[in-house]
């Protein structure tokens, strides 16, 4: 597999802040990459680079071969973007906007348009003025989902929308992925990484902490479980991996490094388990720690 | 009600004033001081009466000084000439003052989106019309009281300084009310300063027709000026402080309406209704969307140019007769030329003042690329194939070409008034459109010094402005204020040949010049990162 965008050890400053600090990312064609991070942390910096908008300081970016500062026009002709703030002009129809970011990238296909504005439920005779922030988003959306090209970067694409046309977008994504293009979708929503991303990135203060596929990152979370036991639990404090224990009688409450499953689970059964539940580890827990680490 | 709906007025005037922190005091000090320096130059030049006198009879006997500047009413006085000289400018910019600072307070918050944010908290529904208001009418009546003081420093009769300055003060207000009401019109800020400018324009030409019509012609155009209005207080002269009521009126009315225009609107929507447009488009290219977003503004500045044309073209055959009826003067004005060369001087003037003019417009259509790159309206198309130079380019054939189209219709409307009226348009059109024309390079210069601060320094791109005031200032008001060549050289519109002798060396020099700069503007931009 090729890398779609490659990036490594780019920095670039604002004045006194330095936005981003030795940052590497690795998108790999075909696939959905996450890009996750709270906000401030440099994500819309690192796409704005990518696309030629801000120059970096120093470090090297590779976007589909090509050098985003020096190959823009010729770049941008594979790619579609959607910002993350969708400013539209005043006086043109959302339909008028779809058409010109289309034509602009050279033409875009009339039929998924239409498919897609039914999808996203959205009026394209309406001025640019009166749509509400989560219209403007999807008037971005169908223009850059409609565009027959190789790379979708999608700047935290979502916000504004109501959980409905969330489901809409992930299924847009998924045909995406059928359709074998590369997507870089960069958000601080982990329930929207979790259902699309091959791999994530973690992006906190300019820099990547984490990178992987889900399941190379599960190995850094915790699943949380409780359970009424037939006896009072013994043993548990002592095992590896498990944190935050809570007993009361028979009832255990505990978090438990998803790698030290094994063991834990054994000792629950030989006490005799009478009800269990255990909730996954969400990359919400995973993302909470790296949050919290940068306190 | 009326007590609640003001509730946080006080506050929103605070958090005006913190924003305008620098751009008031600017605005106070340039009025202020231009007042006090046009009093020391004038003092310096017409120091004796003798000099006085003749400048009273050449002053009232020249249509393009009656045109540009109003009557001169009391030549006796030093304050007389203040008046004269820069009592009509003054109500210009402290018009332009009030307007931006209303429309900037008020609907531009409000397509923003920042009147929601504030209207959610405790503040009543005319707090912040109200603030606006007060700002602007309060900075109007701070810059009449501290010129009149200017002028009292001078020694000036204080009477007749307290007129002057409430005069300039009276300007102030009625464009407060002006654009306090514009700004319920449309939802866009844009088009309400423009419909309160264009009024503005009218203002000043009324006036201009009015004071260079003479007796027989239509005077009682200046009554319908505000601009007038300030004319007829006489200050100086007699001090008629009653015509001050009129614009108090008109203030009151126009904020009256305005707050009552508030409670019948919705917050972020105007008077005039959005309706729904086409779902599809045929916009494909950067030039394509540029040409939607500037047309009107073009269409609108060639009209309004055209119109401005058709009122100094109609005035040139007076100022040639003029000096047939008046002997004394007719032997002044043949020992420079006789009657055709005053006609000629007048062009010469309203062709010049015309270049100034349109390279407000010029400005205008450069800032347009900095407004679309601050609201993230740029940032989708340069993520296009669309090439830095080539969105530049979209947005600058409108500066460059609409600016001549701009002077052309300025120069058509000038020539064939005045043809049609002396009987020979085929000689007069094509001389005058020529001396329109010529213009264009210096407004070019203008607009160069547009793009290298957007493509070099964008935070400063609204210092292109100062450029205009500076080229406006230096131009019509520098020779009178008797300042040093090379100061008056600074302005590019100094270097324009005057019509009706065209030499093309200035021209090609100041082509030249503009070049170099948009050149090196879109050269900035290309090498700078896009405002995020």
């Amino acid at each position: 597999m090729t890398s779609a965008i490659s990036v490594s050890g780019l920095v670039k400053t604002f004045g006194p802040t330095r936005a981003l600090d030795d940052l590497h990312l690795d998108v790999q064609t075909g696939e959905v990459h996450g890009f996750l991070g709270p906000n401030g942390a440099g994500k819309s910096t690192t796409i704005r680079i990518l696309l030629g908008l801000l120059r970096a300081d120093s470090g090297t970016a590779r976007l589909l071969g090509g050098d985003p500062w020096k190959d823009t026009a010729a770049l941008h002709r594979r790619l579609a973007y959607v910002p993350g703030d969708v400013n539209l002009w005043p006086n043109l129809t959302g339909g008028e906007v779809i058409d010109l970011l289309g034509r602009l990238r050279g033409g875009l296909n009339k039929a998924r348009r239409e498919e897609l504005l039914e999808r996203f439920e959205l009026d394209p005779r309406k001025k640019g003025r009166t749509y509400s922030k989560g219209n403007r988003q999807k008037v971005a959306l169908v223009a850059a989902l409609s565009s027959d090209v190789e790379l979708l970067i999608l700047d935290e694409p979502t916000s504004g929308l109501d959980p409905l046309m969330e489901a809409v977008f992930q299924d847009c994504i998924n045909d995406e992925r059928e359709r074998g293009r590369t997507v870089l979708l960069s958000s601080h929503i982990l329930a929207e990484v979790e259902a699309l991303c091959d791999r994530v990135s973690i992006i906190r203060g300019g820099h990547i902490v984490e990178t992987g596929t889900l399941a190379d990152l599960r190995h850094l979370t915790r699943t949380s479980i409780s359970a009424e036991l037939a006896g009072p639990p013994g043993g548990l404090a002592d095992l590896r991996g498990v944190h935050d224990l809570v007993a009361e009688g028979n009832r255990v409450r505990f978090e438990v490094d998803s790698d030290e499953l094994d063991p834990v689970l054994k000792q629950l059964v030989s006490t005799g388990v009478r009800t269990l539940t255990s909730q996954p580890p969400t990359l919400e827990e995973l993302f909470l720690r790296h949050y919290e680490d940068a306190r | 009600m009326i007590g609640t709906a003001l509730i946080g007025s006080g506050h929103l005037v605070r958090l005006a004033l913190r924003r305008d922190r620098i751009l008031l005091p600017i605005w106070v000090l340039f009025l202020v001081g231009v007042t006090y320096s046009t009093t020391t130059a004038l003092e310096e030049l017409y120091g004796t009466q003798q000099s006085r006198d003749l400048l009273g009879i050449t002053a009232n006997a020249n249509s393009a000084f009656l045109a540009m500047l109003g009557p001169l009413h009391d030549w006796s006085s030093l304050g007389g000439l203040v008046v004269w000289r820069w009592g009509v400018f003054s109500g210009l910019f402290i018009a332009i003052m009030a307007m931006l600072v209303v429309t900037r307070h008020t609907r531009a918050e409000e397509e923003a989106g920042r009147t929601e944010l504030i209207s959610a908290t405790v503040v009543g529904r005319h707090a912040s019309l109200t603030a606006a208001v007060i700002v602007a009418g309060g900075t109007s009546l701070l810059i009449g009281v501290l010129q009149a003081l200017a002028l009292i420093g001078k020694d000036l009769d204080p009477a007749g300084a307290f007129a002057f300055g409430l005069s300039t003060a009276s300007v102030g207000l009625v464009f407060t009310g002006v654009s306090a009401f514009t700004a319920q019109l449309s939802e866009n800020s844009r088009v309400s300063n423009a419909i309160a400018g264009g009024f503005l324009g009218v203002t000043y030409m009324f006036r201009a027709a009015g004071d260079a019509a003479g007796e027989s012609g239509p005077q009682w155009l200046t009554w319908l000026s505000p601009i007038g209005w300030t004319e007829h207080v006489r200050s100086f002269a007699d001090n008629r402080f009653w015509v001050l009521l009129l614009p108090l009126v008109a203030f009151g009315v126009l904020v009256g309406v305005s707050a009552y225009i508030v409670t019948r609107r919705d917050v972020g929507l105007g008077l005039l209704a959005a309706r729904l447009g086409p779902p599809t488009g045929t916009i494909g290219t950067p030039f394509g969307l540029a040409w939607r977003l500037q047309k009107g503004s073009l269409i609108g500045w060639s009209l309004a140019l055209f119109a401005v044309g058709v009122i100094y073209g109609s005035v040139a055959q007076a100022v040639g007769q003029m000096v047939q009826d008046n002997p004394t003067l007719g032997q002044i004005v043949s020992k420079i030329g006789g009657a055709d060369a005053m006609v000629d001087a007048f062009f010469a003037t309203v062709t010049q003042l015309l270049g100034l003019i349109t390279s407000i417009y010029l400005v205008q259509a450069i800032l347009r690329l900095r407004s679309e790159e601050t609201s993230f309206r740029a940032e989708p198309i340069l993520a296009t194939p669309v090439s830095r130079w080539g969105w530049v380019a979209s947005h600058a054939v409108f500066a460059l070409a609409g600016g001549a189209l701009v002077l052309a219709a300025s120069g058509l409307g000038l020539g064939l008034v005045y043809g049609v009226q002396i009987d020979d348009v085929g000689t007069v059109l094509p001389k005058l459109l020529g001396a329109a024309l010529v213009q264009l390079p210096a407004a070019w210069v203008i607009a160069g010094v547009a793009l290298v601060l957007f493509g070099l320094f964008p935070q400063l791109t609204a210092v292109s402005w100062a450029a205009v005031s500076v080229a406006l200032v230096l131009t019509l008001l520098g020779p009178a204020l008797q300042l040093d060549q090379w100061m008056i050289d600074v302005s590019p519109f100094t270097h324009v040949p005057k019509y009706p002798d065209i030499t093309f060396g200035p021209l090609a020099w100041l082509t030249l010049v503009a070049v170099v700069l948009l050149a090196a503007g879109v050269a900035g931009f290309r090498r700078r990162d896009v405002t995020t």
